[in-house]
């Protein structure tokens, strides 16, 4: 149910969502400016968790700046390690090793998994059931203990180095990868039994929060939100990088455009990640993890590259421009979320107060990703 | 002992202190079964360190609301403030008190009892209302703009299906509604399919408008939580957020209990065997924790979903269901 907002005529008044608000999941905070429940006008404040990640880049080498790109998407961090890893490895020259690749990819996906998960949960939070994120919960730590056994970290990992990555994966690890897969499909037709045929979750989605196609172009809004509104791009099948275009998987897209949709979407994706994973555990060729001849001092030619992966929130993009030094001239980042979350302030309009949060829930927003 | 306890104001004293006393006990330790049930259903363990099992928890969570300071926010309606905690406790305890828990366990039986309780739970909003109202917090205004909506919505399925109860028992008095039930199963309201067929719905019914006026899950509307932080009671703290509190479990407790006396027979034993107050407070609790068991299973509705839902639905199934015992009663 909306409202088209040039017909109301009352008294408005202004509340800030955030930036401590139970539903913005960080600190952002949206000046709402309401008539009753309705939204009239919804302004994204953000900038609180501002780090200056991209300024820091031009102070630190290569190799150190990796702490900062896991603390960006802190949710998929591996995904933009991926990223960094990748674009120095175009800007330096650098060869990485097949068997370096596939772990990149195993490692990657199951991070997808994980971040999605991590949304899954809070997200029917934001519809007031409050019992599914601890189920996603513990799937999630199923997958982080994994990634810690060959990481050593949970969350902000830096497990990748340019030329491959810093840990082999053992016996232990592809065991608990096999063991993971067919427990976490299981799980995946337990939520959809349990979340996604539930008639009171189905009336907070379907048909709500409609994101047409044409603002999701204008704002240039990517990932689960792009193809939650039937637009098939994800940059692993239209801009193939690293093993990804050996691998059999689907990107799921629907055409309905409201937030079923990229609840669809992301629920659909665990299940091919899960897939990748599996094809990629049994194609695991041998050989090293790390290539040779990485000088000990990293300084790429001049010039300038762009490499963009698909994060879990969508493209990431990372341009960076070599001045032949041992740190960045400019490095920039193009991060999904800052895009997602600019369309919130048009689609609201003439929402409800509930049903945009369910809007600004399913756009899976990481707050430090935005502010970088 | 008995002779003191047979001059009726004692009685009433007796009674009433007693009540009081339930109601905090019930508070304090449906609180508890919350956070077990919650945890059961989430598989996790609940609180464990407060005494074994967490049973001491609720007493440790009550010395510490005490404690609090009660702050009034500057610029607050103070009178409207202080009051509205305690207009939302009191009929609470003033429905308790008509209620029979077994055959002499009775604080005082009035013969309109079902309509004292019914007005007084439609008491329990105001106390709401002015407090969203007072606290001067844009969320709470809004919070209790829906309370009174949405408790407007919902008593009149209430009513109509308490109505159509009167119908078939002919009386008003509780006490007379479980004794009219005594016997076995059978003989219980929820089962009179002879006199209205639709007897099972409307207790289905009753159990959803009990849901909803009494806030709790998937029509929590006044705290949604995600959506307006606390609600209401969102500038509350120390014991006026507790009474609020408290009287959110008396009100499912009052709540369960018209369920019980309506349509389960109150005090009877479903085979006819050892009626007593063991009977009632197996029924209460059972429905009280299916009350639990929703909110952890559901999601929130929306809110022009929770009014559709009661404008389309309930009250035209709970009209229909009035008009057929009219004629089913007329009838036979």
């Amino acid at each position: 149910m909306s409202l088209d907002a040039t017909t109301i005529q009352g008294e408005t008044f202004v509340v800030n969502l955030g930036p401590q608000h139970p539903a913005t999941h960080g600190v952002l905070r949206v000046k709402l400016t309401l008539d009753g429940e309705y939204i009239m006008n919804a302004e994204p404040v953000i900038g609180y968790s501002h780090r200056m990640h991209e300024k820091m880049a031009e102070n630190r080498t290569y190799p150190q700046y990796f702490a900062n790109i896991g603390r960006i998407d802190y949710v998929g961090a591996m995904i933009y390690n991926f990223g960094y890893a990748s674009a120095v490895e175009r800007l330096a020259g650098i060869q990485v090793p097949e068997r370096a690749e596939y772990i990149r990819v195993i490692t990657s996906e199951l991070n997808r998994i994980a971040s999605h998960l991590l949304w899954f949960g809070p997200f029917i939070i934001d519809l007031g059931g409050l019992t599914p994120l601890l189920y996603a919960f513990d799937d999630r730590e199923a997958i982080l203990n994994l990634l810690e056994s060959v990481a050593g970290a949970r969350l902000t990992f830096s497990y990748f180095r340019f030329g491959g990555v810093c840990n082999d994966i053992d016996e232990d690890f592809m065991a608990g990868c096999r063991a993971f897969i067919p427990r976490m499909r299981e799980r995946l037709t337990l939520y959809r039994r349990l979340v996604t045929e539930n008639v009171i979750f189905r009336k907070r989605v379907e048909g709500i929060g409609i994101i047409p196609p044409e603002i999701c172009r204008t704002y240039g809004a990517t990932g689960p939100v792009l193809r939650g509104s039937g637009i098939r791009y994800d940059v692993r099948k239209n801009e193939p990088y690293s093993i990804y275009p050996l691998l059999d998987f689907d990107i799921p897209a629907f055409a309905e455009c409201d937030s079923m949709a990229r609840y669809r979407v992301r629920m659909e994706e665990m299940n091919q990640s899960l897939r990748i994973v599996e094809q990629a555990l049994d194609r695991l060729p041998s050989g090293p993890v790390m290539a040779e001849k990485v000088p000990r001092v990293l300084k790429p030619p001049k010039g300038d590259c762009y490499f963009n992966v698909e994060g879990a929130r969508g493209s990431f993009g990372i341009r960076i421009v070599s001045d032949g030094t041992d740190t960045p001239y400019r490095l920039k980042l193009r991060t999904p979320c800052f895009a997602n979350l600019s369309l919130f302030g048009e689609v609201s309009r003439g929402m409800l107060l509930a049903d945009s949060l369910a809007l600004l829930g399913s756009l899976d927003l990481c707050i430090p990703d935005v502010d970088r | 002992m008995t002779e003191l306890l047979s001059t009726e104001p004692i009685r009433m004293l007796v009674f009433l202190v007693g009540i009081v006393m339930f109601v905090a006990f019930n508070a304090a330790y449906l609180t508890l079964l919350e956070r077990k049930a919650s945890s059961w259903f989430q598989r996790r363990l609940g609180p464990m360190e407060v005494g074994p099992h967490g049973l001491l928890q609720p007493i440790a969570d009550g010395i510490k609301l005490a404690g609090k300071q009660i702050i009034i926010p500057d610029g607050v309606d103070r009178v409207l403030f202080i009051l509205s905690p305690v207009m939302v406790s009191v009929p609470v305890i003033m429905n308790l008190s008509t209620i029979p828990f077994s055959e002499t366990i009775e604080a005082r039986n009035v013969n309109l009892g079902l309509l004292m309780i019914l007005s007084f739970a439609s008491f329990n909003v105001m106390g709401v209302m002015f407090g969203g109202w007072a606290s001067r917090n844009k969320y709470s205004v809004i919070s209790a703009a829906r309370v009174v909506a949405q408790n407007v919505a919902y008593e009149i399925p209430m009513f109509l299906i308490a109505i159509s109860l009167v119908v078939v028992t002919h009386t008003f008095d509780l006490r007379e509604t479980v004794l009219l039930q005594s016997g076995g199963f059978w003989n219980w309201n929820l089962f009179k399919l002879g006199v209205s067929p639709l007897m099972p719905v409307a207790c289905l019914l009753f159990f959803v408008c009990l849901l909803a006026e009494t806030n709790r899950s998937p029509f929590d509307m006044m705290e949604a939580e995600s959506e307006l932080i606390a609600g209401a009671i969102t500038e509350y703290s120390g014991m006026g957020f507790g009474l609020f509190f408290i009287s959110e479990y008396a009100n499912i407790v009052v709540g369960s209990c018209l369920v019980t006396i309506l349509f389960l027979g109150g005090w009877n034993c479903p085979f006819g065997l050892y009626p007593g107050l063991h009977w009632f407070f197996v029924k209460m609790y059972g429905i009280i924790f299916v009350v639990i068991w929703v909110r952890w299973s559901f999601p929130r509705i929306q809110f022009y979903g929770l009014l559709n839902l009661s404008w389309k639905i309930l009250i035209p199934v709970s009209l229909a269901h009035l008009l057929l015992t009219c004629v089913m009663v007329k009838l036979w």
